[in-house]
């Protein structure tokens, strides 16, 4: 087959859909590593759960991940509660307790309650990211909160950790079987031979309104404020009296929100695995590592490009789609080891 | 040279003691040998155990168990060696061991080609890769390397299983059995010989190589390298002969995986894979050798077990061990950083207390370097300046040293008298102005360049090896004395060829010790001394370095009375023996009794320079000090 013009307008319209996804993680990686450190390979776990707990709420049943943000609710008030008591501010208790404990389990029941019910999809839709953002901060809690003071090697390890228990608990939880997930809008136009579908529209705009929508978070409220102050200086941002606790937390639980946002919206375009999270994570790194792992403009400029990549190597050599993506890597890593030479960071 | 074999006694009796444990044989115990009267008797009898573990009528399917343990262990060295001693990490042991199974059973199938050429062209290829991979990557921040490895991984993975001349997600079958010297090794027992043969061979030379010359300064590379560089060890080239190094030993993993097993297929050279033998590494202890092999083991047979019993509690036939090995490895690393090897070594060591350490032995001394003529110039500093932004932190600062002379630069905090430190030696690019050292031009040529010229610092913020030994880290100033070729460098301490130049390094470093009175805690691990102890350290190993300026930041900070007087000494008499020196240093009774000369920095300026004299009663030193005269 020969590229021609509505071919490759068909793999550029293809391209950015998937790139505005990749987008979307790459933007959650980027936020998660300036403010905590931490290379955050569980991400695309999010984007799986966020997809199979609509899948499931679809069919009725109860989400797993309800059990998980159960366990990590009693973990994470368990853990907290013997630390306070311990130090002696008992009168802490109860705010933490409802924050930590009783909140996650309102969400849990709530979406008991609503699983066998079968509500119309945006409902479904707005559960899923309630009970996955849920988990985002419960997560930081439990796993990385004590470790926040060691090195971005340690945290990339305990990352890999988190990474086999959430994809093995994904198995459990959904099943090795794959779903597809109902388009939020399903009408489709035709553009010059070019079929549009709508859910392509929707990605797009729903990418767009959520970066402008974080744009605006980080640029003009306090708690935006807050996370980018950590993330140019973490000693300087507790100093001025912000918790690097709440920070973690909070950029955890945007991340956990675009994860499952970003699942839901291609979760009607692909047939999503329970380990399928883990390559589209992937590849929202290797966008990530265009903007260095700093910049939110470049990342997401690097992730339309990798869905470029993508499209038109699936076009040319689709049996080598994933080699050429993740080799696509090396030299962005050469252009950027010779763009910015090294410059030494201390690990104490 | 008796003391060497004594020391050398205890970590091999360790290392026979990991195997048998490793290969599930019970160990016989070592508790009823009578103390340290036959140290050989450990070792031999945990060796006897390692050879007739097949010998004896041992169930087949241990013997196999051990196979695969060797080889994952064989992998996890290199593991150890990355991530533990070098302070790096990679997931891409996996896709290096792929390489060296894939070009041993494609070339043996196809090709008819000898197994064991087929070994040196996997090496080869593996080599080759990790050394693109790791120019490319190791340049910059640590993060990179693990992100290149893991689309590196993913990569090869597909590549494996998309590719039809080898085999696509089938794989290639019908791999022959290796023969050394015409015994056929189809066999699992016999197979075992080689598997273990080679793991052992790999851990000692892998330790040999850590306690050498080059080792240390692979040691130094976890402690950022900015202390290493200023000891003029390369960090850049240590770092990729470490990735090297471990994508070698994953690339044998694979080619006696490809032969034991007798075909190839892309599922365990899978990024997964790959993870697991960090796992392993973080399990076993990622800082210690042996704890690569106890790590294997504990894995292997951990999640053999793992999948008869998960699936069997929560239902269901999926593989579920990814949930406890991850929980698993989030835990250690939260409670049990070190891994479980050190509790085993503590526990060896009750039993089998190694012998205690002595001071080396003199050697041939090192050459030095001819020392230029008292009162010659030496660093000649004009206008430098150091801008951070919009932050002039040094403003056109000139002053000169001359050769066997003590400089003190002194003001009060924030004046930049630690950043031109860094300026001079290396660690910062000025902005403007000139540094001439011995008569050359070194402003912006890096600590390490300028290391090597012959000047040598201690840091204000002390930077040692908390877990190397006193002895250990001062000879990492000796790094640059003896230069040679790095392979062969590597090469010789492997094979244990360099003790000859490393009796006279350490020789040259409990000199140096012994001149600074610390020789009595050279064993000791740097970390447990003093702070004021660890600057004293500083000073031995820039001594190490033999310089002819040493660079002494705020070296009597942190001592008592007693201690100063002692170091003051010390540098006198350094100075008598031709040694120039700048310091900076806050106690100004101490600067004053033994400076020739003083600079005076306020704000980023020099503000006054002269004699000790002249200083204590020049207007603006005062004022500067106290705030003003009337």
């Amino acid at each position: 087959m020969n590229l021609d013009a509505s071919i490759a307008a068909i793999l550029l319209l293809d391209g950015a859909t998937n790139g505005m996804v990749y987008a979307l993680i790459a933007i959650a990686l980027v936020l998660v590593f300036a403010v905590t450190r931490i290379l955050f390979l569980p991400q695309g776990e999010f984007v799986a759960y966020g997809a199979l707990t609509l899948a499931m709420l679809q069919q009725g049943k109860v989400p797993g991940p309800v059990w998980l943000l159960l366990a990590l609710a009693v973990c994470a008030g368990a853990t907290r509660g013997w630390a306070l008591l311990r130090s002696g501010q008992a009168r802490a208790l109860p705010a933490m307790l409802l924050r930590n404990l009783v909140l996650p389990a309102l969400v849990a029941a709530l979406v008991l309650w609503a699983a066998p019910r079968q509500f119309a999809l945006p409902l479904q839709v707005a559960l899923t990211l309630l009970l996955v953002t849920a988990l985002g901060p419960l997560l930081y809690q439990v796993v990385y909160e004590s470790l926040a003071a060691s090195s971005v090697l340690v945290l990339l390890i305990v990352s890999v950790g988190v990474h086999f228990t959430l994809t093995g608990l994904g198995l459990l939880f959904f099943g090795a079987e794959g779903f597809r997930t109902p388009a939020f809008w399903d009408a489709r136009w035709m553009l010059n031979g070019v079929t549009l579908g709508a859910q392509t529209v929707a990605v797009l705009l729903a990418a767009l309104v959520l970066m402008a929508v974080l744009g605006l978070v980080l640029q003009r409220t306090l708690y935006g404020k807050a996370l980018r102050a950590t993330a140019v200086n973490r000693l300087g941002a507790r100093l001025m009296g912000v918790s690097p606790g709440l920070a973690g937390q909070l950029t955890f639980a945007m991340a956990a929100f675009i994860g499952a946002l970003s699942g839901m919206l291609i979760g009607p375009m692909t047939t999503m695995f329970y380990d399928s999270g883990f390559l589209i994570g992937l590849k929202g790194f290797v966008a990530a590592t265009i903007g260095g792992l700093a910049s939110f403009p470049l990342a997401a400029g690097g992730a339309l490009a990798v869905g470029w990549i993508e499209s038109f190597s699936s076009f040319w050599a689709s049996d080598f789609k994933e080699v050429v993506v993740f080799m696509s890597l090396l030299p962005i890593l050469l252009w950027r080891s010779i763009a910015s030479p090294a410059h030494d960071e201390e690990e104490a | 040279m008796h003391h060497r074999s004594a020391l050398r006694a205890a970590p091999s009796a360790k290392a026979s003691a990991t195997d048998s444990a490793s290969a599930a044989a019970p160990s016989p115990a070592p508790a009823a040998i009578p103390r340290r009267r036959k140290p050989w008797l450990a070792p031999a009898l945990l060796l006897a155990v390692f050879v007739l573990f097949p010998l004896l009528p041992t169930p087949q399917f241990w013997v196999v168990q051990a196979n695969y343990i060797g080889l994952y262990a064989l992998a996890a060295i290199g593991v150890v060696l990355l991530t533990g001693i070098g302070g790096m990490t990679s997931f891409g042991q996996a896709a290096f061991a792929g390489i060296g199974a894939y070009a041993s059973a494609y070339l043996c199938t196809a090709h008819g080609v000898s197994p064991w050429l087929a070994l040196g062209i996997g090496l080869l290829l593996t080599g080759a890769s990790a050394l693109v991979l790791g120019w490319i990557t190791l340049r910059m921040s640590g993060h990179y390397l693990p992100l290149a490895t893991i689309a590196w991984g993913i990569s090869l993975y597909f590549l494996f299983g998309k590719l039809a001349w080898l085999g696509s997600y089938d794989g290639i079958s019908g791999v022959p059995a290796l023969r050394v010297f015409g015994i056929d090794l189809a066999q699992d027992r016999a197979m075992y010989y080689l598997v273990w043969g080679i793991v052992l061979l790999a851990a000692w030379l892998s330790l040999n190589l850590l306690d050498s010359r080059p080792g240390r300064a692979l040691r130094a590379l976890k402690g950022g390298t900015v202390m290493a560089e200023a000891m003029g060890i390369d960090t850049a080239r240590h770092k990729i002969l470490l990735f090297v190094l471990a994508a070698l030993l994953a690339s044998v993993s694979g080619w006696l995986f490809a032969h034991l097993q007798r075909t190839v297929n892309p599922s365990p050279f899978s990024i997964k894979m790959g993870i697991e033998y960090l796992f392993m590494a973080v399990v076993g202890g990622v800082s210690h050798i042996w704890g690569a092999l106890l790590g294997a083991g504990i894995v292997k047979l951990m999640e053999d077990q793992l999948q008869v019993w998960l699936p069997r509690m929560l239902g269901g036939g999926g593989s579920y061990e990814g949930i406890v090995l991850g929980l698993v490895l989030v835990l250690m690393l939260k409670y049990a950083r070190d891994g479980l090897w050190p509790g085993v070594a503590a526990l060896a060591a009750r039993v089998l207390p190694a012998a205690p350490r002595q001071a080396p032995a003199p050697a041939e001394a090192l050459p030095r370097r001819a020392l230029p003529p008292a009162g010659s110039p030496l660093l000649q500093v004009e206008s430098m300046t150091k801008r951070f932004g919009g932050l002039v932190a040094v403003n056109g600062v000139s002053f000169n040293v001359k050769a066997g002379e003590i400089v003190g630069l002194i003001g009060p905090n924030g004046a930049g008298k630690s950043t031109t430190f860094n300026l001079v030696s290396g660690l910062l690019k000025p902005t403007g102005g000139a540094v001439r050292f011995l008569g050359e031009a070194v402003a912006g040529q890096g600590a390490r360049a300028i290391a090597r010229r012959g000047m040598a610092r201690t840091f204000q913020h002390v930077k040692l090896l908390p877990a190397m030994t006193v002895l250990e880290n001062v000879a990492l100033g000796t790094h640059a004395r003896l230069d040679s070729v790095m392979g062969m460098d590597v090469a010789r301490a492997m094979l244990r060829l360099d003790r000859r130049s490393e009796a006279r390094l350490l020789a040259e470093a409990a000199r140096a010790l012994e001149q600074v009175g610390l020789a009595h805690l050279m064993h000791e691990p740097a970390g447990s001394l003093a702070l004021g102890q660890q600057r004293i350290l500083e000073i031995a190993r820039a001594l190490c370095c033999d310089p002819v300026l040493l660079l002494l930041d705020e070296p009597a900070a942190g001592l008592r009375h007693l201690e100063k007087q002692a170091l003051a000494d010390v540098l006198k008499q350094l100075r008598a023996g031709g040694m120039s020196i700048l310091l900076v240093e806050h106690d100004m009774a101490f600067v004053m009794q033994l400076t020739d000369h003083i600079v005076v920095m306020e704000f980023g300026t020099k503000i006054a320079e002269g004699t000790p004299q002249q200083i204590q009663v020049h207007p603006a030193v005062i004022e500067a000090y106290l705030g003003g005269t009337e």
